[in-house]
């Protein structure tokens, strides 16, 4: 099985070529199918090779050809199948089988429906070579990959401007991580003569570099990770991809794409718990990046835009993790998180699909009643996401919390619990105003009506896993997925793990974040379904506050003014220097030659005459001439 | 009674530029062709002329004319001139029915 590794990428890839070279004309309908079945394909084989690696296998390579070779840098195109990569694996092939299913239902009347099935399986392709690449080289050009289908998928739409702009806005914010990437990559060249992963953690384990190099790969590493997971101070592009298909931001989210940062940082542990201090700012940034976009999250009304936020705030969860040295919790949550946010975004896609492509909760309300199955899985996706127990998201939360707490950080564990409070309000006014209360648009509540099964049913086993996937981390810091993970990521450098469940210590912090939790969502009730206080009251009293948080703390004003404006000056100064100067030579040039020769067209009369005239007049020139040499006349 | 070389060269000038003259100012095409047949002979007279009194003055055999050969490589660039000139003419007679040389300028610049 595990020699068969390979096929799991090409499933997608034979998808993609077949529906992008015979979509358009043959396949049509049976694109949507189609990819999905060479989803369901790799997920099947996923999952055989997830079991093999539980029976017992910790790191196997499996070479398939080799890249390139220049005299001793040889890169080979392997797949590494190990505990971390068949975890994503299997993460990643699974739930874009449940996204690919429902897109074909929420797509069915788009007319690029082709086009959407051709670049939907190019991206799980892309993320699968970079979870499979055993060395940075190969994961590169999967990271490149994977922002490539994001830019062709967020602007999937590209005949309305605000799609198109944010593609390109999502392409060059990871153009920026990418450039940190490549830098790591080179350094790490340099350092080690090798861009393998075994062989780059096993120089850094028996002989470690300077501690400045150290530092430098990793935070050239982790400007790519923030660049791709959409981290402060890279975040802008995320909640501006919702401007594509809702299934393309549920396939961004959960399985592909943002998890792509937490797995770099993750499989090179070794690196970063070598280079010591860079950990934490790792953290620091992580912490700062949730409750940042937690904030913001508050007072959004497009319910995409509060999902997304919501994103790059669990991210910043994930990175909390890594950067206190738990890697385990933080692949944990990334797990857990794809399952609850992919049918969050699914959910929402649902309702955005049943009201007729309206986004504003503001219009929305009372939806409960019309659909019912969408309402009690988006539920169970926001139980979760608010880390009530014992859904999902509370035992994956409550370990990076915990792993906080006891690796000496407590400040990051405050701001982790206060950020629970945000997440749990939020995501209770999200469904409180799109579910409950009255409808407040009567010509939408009248429409509204509950998708196809199609829809429904990835909703629904979405809603499973969101609700059990965490008893993989039962118990708590010895439960099945530390055990599977602990060879991939332990360096023996990490904080040691005490033998046996600290029951007291898990149930005292898991209290605390929980009964914080609940006050988030208690409060959110009183405030939406009671109005006590009224939330345009607590608008009006924040005043300056409320509007910082609606315009995003002006991030997007603030690198428009800094960047954007910047390099757009930049761009017409150098337009006016090319149309100037360089286009002004040649057409100087062009001009003095076109002037000669229309005073030379003038000779050229079409009368044989003249030319016979001209011919004679030049025979007598060179006969006087040379009669005047010959008789001394024109000699001195 | 020997013709003396400056008649030859003389009746070779006046023949030259009567054909010269026939070129420029006559319009019809095949009259042209004609003058420049008129002033290739001139030349031809003059190469004959020219050839027989380097054999009288000579060194070596006076018989020797060799100058003359020109004049037979003339002869055979006159005959294929006239072929492709007339034949010119001919196709120019065909896209236009005309052999006047100042109708035919759809090559003026």
């Amino acid at each position: 099985m595990i020699q068969n590794v390979w096929l799991i990428p090409a499933f997608p890839l034979a998808a993609f070529l077949a529906n992008a070279l015979f979509g358009r004309r043959w396949l049509r309908r049976w694109t949507g199918p189609l990819a999905s079945a060479a989803i369901a394909a790799s997920a099947i084989i996923a999952i055989g090779i997830f079991l093999e690696v539980r029976g017992g296998i910790e790191r196997t390579t499996v070479p398939l050809y080799t890249f390139m070779s220049v005299g001793d840098f040889r890169v080979n195109v392997s797949a590494l199948v190990d505990p971390l990569s068949s975890t994503m694996l299997l993460v990643v092939t699974v739930i874009s089988f449940l996204i690919h299913v429902y897109a074909i239902g929420y797509m069915a009347h788009d007319r690029g429906f082709w086009r959407f099935f051709s670049w939907f399986p190019l991206f799980v392709f892309a993320m699968l070579v970079l979870v499979l690449a055993d060395n940075y080289l190969v994961m590169f050009v999967g990271w490149e990959g994977v922002g490539l289908c994001s830019y062709l998928l967020i602007g999937f739409w590209f005949e309305r401007p605000e799609p198109a702009g944010a593609a390109k806005k999502a392409f060059v914010m990871n153009r920026i991580g990418d450039w940190g990437f490549t830098i790591g990559m080179i350094t790490t060249f340099l350092v080690f003569g090798s861009m393998n992963f075994s062989d780059v953690f096993e120089r850094v384990a028996k002989d470690p570099p300077a501690q400045g190099v150290l530092s430098l790969i990793c935070l050239a590493f982790f400007l790519g990770a923030t660049g791709k997971s959409a981290q402060l101070p890279l975040h802008s592009w995320l909640p501006d991809a919702m401007e594509g298909p809702t299934p393309v931001s549920a396939l961004i989210h959960a399985a592909t794409m943002v998890t792509a940062g937490v797995y770099l940082v993750a499989r090179s542990t070794p690196l970063y718990e070598a280079a010591g201090p860079v950990l934490a700012s790792v953290g620091w940034v992580g912490a700062l990046t949730a409750i940042f976009a937690a904030t913001i999250a508050l007072v959004q009304f497009d319910i995409k835009r509060v999902m997304a936020y919501s994103t790059v705030s669990q991210l910043g969860y994930m990175f909390l993790a890594l950067g206190v040295g738990a890697p385990i919790a933080a692949m944990f949550h990334l797990a857990t998180h794809a399952f609850f946010k992919a049918l969050l975004f699914l959910g929402s896609g649902s309702v955005i699909h049943g009201v007729g492509d309206v986004q504003d909760m503001r219009r929305m309300g009372g939806l409960r009643s019309k659909m019912p199955l969408t309402y009690w899985t988006m539920v169970i996706a926001g139980g979760a996401l608010a880390a009530l127990p014992p859904l999902a998201g509370f035992w994956s939360k409550d370990e990076i919390l915990g792993s906080a707490f006891k690796g000496g950080y407590p400040i990051l564990w405050a701001v982790g619990v206060f950020t629970g409070g945000l997440t749990a309000f939020y995501i209770t006014r999200a469904i409180w105003l799109t579910f409950h209360g009255q409808p407040r648009d009567h010509h939408l509540f009248e429409h509204a009506h509950e998708s196809p099964r199609v829809m429904t049913w990835p909703l629904v086993a979405l809603a499973a896993g969101s609700a059990l996937v965490g008893f993989i981390g039962f118990p708590p810091d010895h439960g099945f997925i530390h055990a599977f993970l602990a060879p991939a990521v332990e360096t023996g450098h990490g904080p040691a793990v005490e033998p046996g469940t600290d029951w007291t210590a898990f149930l005292t912090l898991a209290a605390i974040s929980t009964a914080v939790g609940v006050t988030g969502i208690l409060f959110g009730l009183s405030m939406y379904a009671r109005s006590r206080p009224d939330p345009a009251a607590v608008a009006r009293a924040a005043g300056p506050y409320y509007d910082v948080l609606v315009n995003k703390y002006y991030v997007d004003e603030l690198y428009d003014r800094r960047f954007v404006d910047v390099a757009k000056a930049f761009a017409g100064a150098a337009w006016a220097f090319d149309i100037h100067i360089i286009d002004g030579l040649v057409n100087r040039l062009g001009w003095i030659i076109k002037l000669g020769g229309g005073g030379l067209r003038r000779a050229q009369t079409g009368i044989v005459g003249n030319y016979a005239l001209s011919i004679v007049a030049g025979l007598l020139v060179v006969m006087v001439v040379y009669g005047g040499y010959a008789t001394g006349w024109l000699r001195r | 009674m020997s013709v003396p070389l400056g008649a030859f060269v003389a009746v070779s000038a006046v023949l030259f530029f009567i054909g010269a003259a026939g070129v420029l100012v006559r319009r019809n095409a095949v009259v042209i062709l004609m003058c420049v047949e008129l002033m290739l002979n001139a030349s031809n007279l003059a190469l004959v002329a020219f050839s027989r009194r380097a054999g009288q003055l000579g060194a070596g055999n006076p018989l020797d004319q060799r100058g003359s050969v020109f004049v037979v490589f003339v002869f055979v660039i006159a005959a294929a001139e006239v072929a492709v000139g007339l034949a010119i003419i001919l196709a120019a007679y065909r896209n236009r029915p005309t052999v006047n040389v100042d109708e035919l300028h759809e090559m003026k610049g």
